[in-house]
């Protein structure tokens, strides 16, 4: 990577970050406030009558998957607010009239909604502490999950946003797709509870091997194989990837 | 126009460039166009003649239809990166976060252009100054007056110091002194070596900084030369006089002139015409003059002639069309 390159990338992630910080009660307060709220009505008083969920108190077993949640709708809606509200105000052609190459916009934008994402996991994380001890399997596969996790929402977000022509098309994927996908993907339960026909329709929802692995670094437990999950991650990943790469290289919905 | 066959010497060289959007508007319809290095060049034409299209493209923020676009000899297309990279653009429209403090505006952009922040820092506090913004770094841009953020957007695009400085209508709703301050401005960065085009709706502008200049209209280049050499094709210029007291008929009859107000007139004197004569019949009639400017800008009077028969004419050509396909 050329310095000037570098200079560009670490340009933009230095103002996400400012921003993501300057507006930290839009960006970092409301889903530690939620979460608080899932701890408190799922954890405590109706966690307190389940009992046991894949061999551990609900509580402990619930927080990766919402530590997770907190991580994926962060990171995505970052990306989608950030380069909707760029490309709508039009400063988003600051970076389309610079020499900074294409894939270099989009590492320093993902970059600012990794930056975010991280951050919100980790304020829900201290935050669950409140509430029950946590107790760690894999370090290693706790962090890579959650940054590739956090990698795959940025770059949906910036698809949506790339795509989006009025502030309701950004509203839409969230409401009508993400939170499904997140509230079926097996935050709240293990899939081993359904019956086997939705066993396997829960197969297909992506959410499911992210909230599983991570899980499984914390717990030791998974629904899931795990090295198949990270395939299907990684997969995710370079396919949105390139998708987006592809978006700003045509210059779709931000050049006429 | 001036024969030019070296490519070192041209800042811009574009040939037949084409542009058509997905709606079929044909914006830009096989545009020649070369500007030389260092000078200012205008470019002028009604709304809606094809002048964004155009430096859309130079800048990156439209493709192409087909046509070459070449900065110092390099071509858009094939180095791109390199092109971008000489280039500054300060847009009609206002595309900065209004939520951003100049300062950051500013050194970020230089940062997207690769200028360490260091240097990006000082060059930005140079420019502020320079555009009497400095004082005003650290507002939020939302706040600044329309002439502080159309000087920003200069600042902006000036600071990765580009080889060619593209002016979109800059002095568009700013003051008199301001406009004039804008000038000198430009007029420095041009003495420097920077390249600048310029698009504008004053035209006195155009006359005061440029030595060429494009008319475009339609998505064609209507005329491309020298402002003297366009100013020189103007055969008619009018006068308004303002006399000791009200004219009579026979003097209106004499120089065939109107009345203007109650003690003015105004007519128009043929570029073969002594002005001279002019004053020996106002005198002879009795009265005296006691004061005389030109009514409108030359240039203006020049450029709506031209827009208008290229209108007549784009117009008599569709209706063959329509005549031809029916």
């Amino acid at each position: 990577m050329s310095s000037v390159t570098w200079v560009g990338i670490s340009t933009l992630v230095r103002k996400e970050v400012t921003r993501i910080i300057r507006i930290w009660s839009q960006t970092l307060l409301p889903p530690a406030i939620t979460m608080t709220l899932y701890f408190v009505i799922f954890g405590n008083l109706i966690g307190s009558r389940i009992g046991q969920m894949g061999g551990f108190d609900y509580m402990s077993f619930i927080v990766p998957g919402l530590v997770m949640m907190a991580v994926i709708t962060s990171s995505y809606g970052n990306m989608v607010s950030s380069f909707f509200g760029a490309k709508f105000a039009k400063h988003v052609e600051e970076l389309l009239v610079s020499p900074m190459p294409n894939w270099a916009i989009l590492t320093g934008y993902v970059s600012g909604s990794l930056f975010r994402g991280l951050m919100v996991g980790l304020i829900v994380t201290i935050i669950s502490l409140f509430f029950t001890q946590i107790q760690i399997h894999n370090i290693w596969i706790i962090i890579s999950t959650v940054v590739l996790t956090s990698i795959v929402f940025s770059l949906g977000g910036f698809i949506n946003a790339a795509f989006a022509k009025k502030f309701d098309d950004i509203a839409i994927i969230p409401t009508f797709v993400l939170t499904p996908l997140t509230y079926l993907g097996g935050v709240f339960y293990s899939i081993s509870l359904l019956p086997d026909f939705w066993q396997k329709v829960s197969l297909i929802n992506p959410v499911l091997y992210m909230v599983n692995t991570f899980r499984y670094g914390f717990l030791g437990v998974s629904d899931i194989n795990v090295g198949v999950a990270y395939g299907i991650i990684i997969a995710f990943v370079l396919i949105l990837g390139f998708i987006s790469w592809y978006i700003l290289h045509k210059g779709i919905g931000l050049r006429s | 126009m001036q024969v030019k066959t070296d490519d070192n010497h041209l800042a811009i060289d574009i040939k037949n460039l084409v542009k058509t959007y997905k709606d079929g508007t044909q914006a830009l319809k096989g545009v020649d166009l070369q500007v030389e290095a260092g000078e200012i060049f205008a470019l002028l034409g009604p709304n809606g003649a094809g002048k964004s299209t155009l430096i859309g493209i130079i800048s990156s923020l439209v493709n192409m239809t087909s046509g070459e676009v070449k900065a110092f000899g390099q071509d858009l297309v094939k180095n791109r990166t390199d092109v971008k990279a000489m280039i500054g653009l300060v847009p009609q429209e206002f595309n900065f976060n209004m939520f951003e403090k100049p300062i950051d505006i500013v050194a970020n952009q230089a940062g997207y252009y690769g200028v360490p922040r260091k240097v990006a820092l000082e060059r930005t506090e140079k420019y502020l100054k320079q555009l009497q913004l400095w004082e005003k770094k650290d507002t939020i841009s939302r706040g600044l007056s329309g002439g502080m953020k159309r000087r920003l957007m200069i600042a902006r695009a000036m600071v990765n110091e580009p080889r060619i400085l593209i002016l979109d209508e800059p002095t568009a709703g700013v003051d008199i002194e301001i406009r004039r301050s804008m000038w000198s401005f430009v007029e420095e960065i041009a003495n420097n070596g920077t390249t600048i085009i310029l698009t504008t709706h004053y035209l006195e502008e155009a006359e005061q900084l440029c030595k060429n200049i494009a008319i475009i209209d339609h998505g064609e280049i209507v005329k491309n030369t020298t402002i003297k050499d366009l100013l020189k094709t103007l055969d008619i210029e009018t006068f308004i006089f303002d006399l000791d007291k009200k004219p009579g008929d026979a003097l209106l009859k004499a120089l065939d002139a109107r009345v203007r107000d109650d003690n003015s007139i105004e007519l128009d004197v043929p570029k073969s015409k002594n002005l001279n004569s002019v004053f020996k019949e106002i005198d002879a009639a009795g009265y005296c003059v006691s004061s005389m400017r030109n009514k409108a800008n030359r240039l203006e009077e020049l450029f709506v002639k031209m827009i208008e028969k290229n209108t007549r004419q784009a117009g008599k050509k569709d209706q063959e069309s329509q005549g031809g396909a029916a």
